[in-house]
């Protein structure tokens, strides 16, 4: 039996294919798998920004899409969007956005705020209509699942699962342990 | 979807405070048979574990319906469904709530799998399988993979605040699969 004090590790390590903020060489690395459309997950958001603002340098973070589309309709399409946006180079604009518009996230927003970035709301629309990055997002979750993601948010701090609280206060004192163990 | 920024630690000390009791039970564990059972799922229907004789069968004991880890864990393992069914597994969710309470909670979550109703006598599976909580009345949050052949192969008791996730099952299952691919060729 697996004992009660065993740790969850990041099953895959972050490599090129993530969406990445911050030094690739930083102390400090943050992964949250998400979902765009989850409560808990908007309410993290800005609390993300302030830890990068606190920490800057220091600080690496991933994001990985999680979307719970059982539960949250429009959560598969949101992170489809963003990826979408991302292959344009527009994956953190569109990424805060949704989270900042999350009762705007039927097909036809997703569409408006792509073409806010600037981006061709047809040709985005239409990606995700052909489920052109379904395969990503799946891999994105699948390789949560082996990680040991247990809801939405969860939170990596350099590969070890952070099972502690998400407030700022929590966060960053967890960060900042993680940082005094290197 | 958590529902609290602060939820992983509350709910921690709040299961601790409900369910005061701590673990006692001996849980079955690798290399024991799956004791058989027949269980209620819907008001007039019922599964027995033979039923799934060939197919690994996953049980996932918790606490109750409606509290917020169950609900995460049994959202999580409803969105994993697809994963667990390319293994060729069943899953089975079982708590002691009665079956109108599962339809109710199983209708809310969208769930796509069957909860069992271990109502009658109250917890008796979860205390064949050796994880009841008898002074609170509720079982532990437990994980039991068994193979085709009813033998338990993998087993798991989370601290009943903490939301197990799926890693442990898939492992298991992938296990399993690897060896039935050895012994076919």
């Amino acid at each position: 039996m697996k004992s009660f004090t065993e740790v969850e590790r990041l099953a895959v390590p972050v490599s090129k294919r993530d969406h990445v903020q911050g030094p690739s060489n930083a102390f400090l690395t943050l992964v949250e798998y998400g979902d765009y459309e989850c409560p808990a997950c908007g309410m993290a958001h800005p609390i993300v920004k302030a830890v990068q603002e606190s920490l800057g340098d220091r600080l690496r973070f991933v994001f990985r899409n999680f979307p719970l589309a059982q539960v949250h309709p429009h959560a598969e399409h949101a992170a489809e969007a963003a990826e979408a946006a991302g292959v344009r180079g527009a994956f953190w604009p569109m990424h805060d956005v949704l989270f900042e518009n999350q009762d705007a996230l039927e097909d036809e927003d997703l569409a408006r705020h792509a073409a806010a970035l600037g981006l061709d709301q047809a040709q985005v629309l239409a990606e995700i209509e052909s489920e052109a990055h379904a395969k990503r997002v799946r891999d994105d979750f699948m390789s949560g699942v082996k990680s040991g993601v247990n809801g939405t948010p969860t939170f990596f701090i350099n590969g070890v699962r952070h099972d502690g609280g998400y407030d700022l206060p929590h966060l960053l004192s967890a960060l900042e342990e993680a940082a005094q163990e290197k | 979807m958590n529902n609290g920024a602060n939820q992983t630690e509350s709910n921690k000390k709040k299961y601790d405070r409900l369910y005061p009791e701590g673990r006692k039970a001996k849980t079955l564990e690798a290399g024991a048979a799956a004791p058989e059972f027949t269980l209620k799922t819907t008001p007039d229907q019922a599964v027995n574990l033979n039923d799934f004789r060939g197919q690994p069968v996953v049980l996932a004991f918790y606490p109750a319906d409606w509290s917020p880890v169950c609900g995460d864990q049994m959202a999580l393992y409803n969105e994993i469904l697809p994963e667990f069914q390319k293994l060729g597994a069943e899953l089975l969710g079982i708590s002691v709530d009665g079956v109108w309470c599962h339809a109710a909670f199983a209708r809310d979550r969208k769930l796509h799998f069957p909860l069992l109703s271990d109502f009658e006598p109250k917890g008796g599976l979860a205390r064949t399988y050796g994880v009841y909580r008898e002074a609170d009345g509720v079982s532990e949050r437990a994980l039991f993979v068994i193979d085709g052949e009813g033998i338990i192969r993998w087993s798991h008791v989370s601290p009943i605040g903490v939301n197990p996730g799926a890693a442990g099952i898939l492992s298991a299952l992938e296990r399993l699969q690897k060896k039935e691919n050895e012994v076919a060729a």
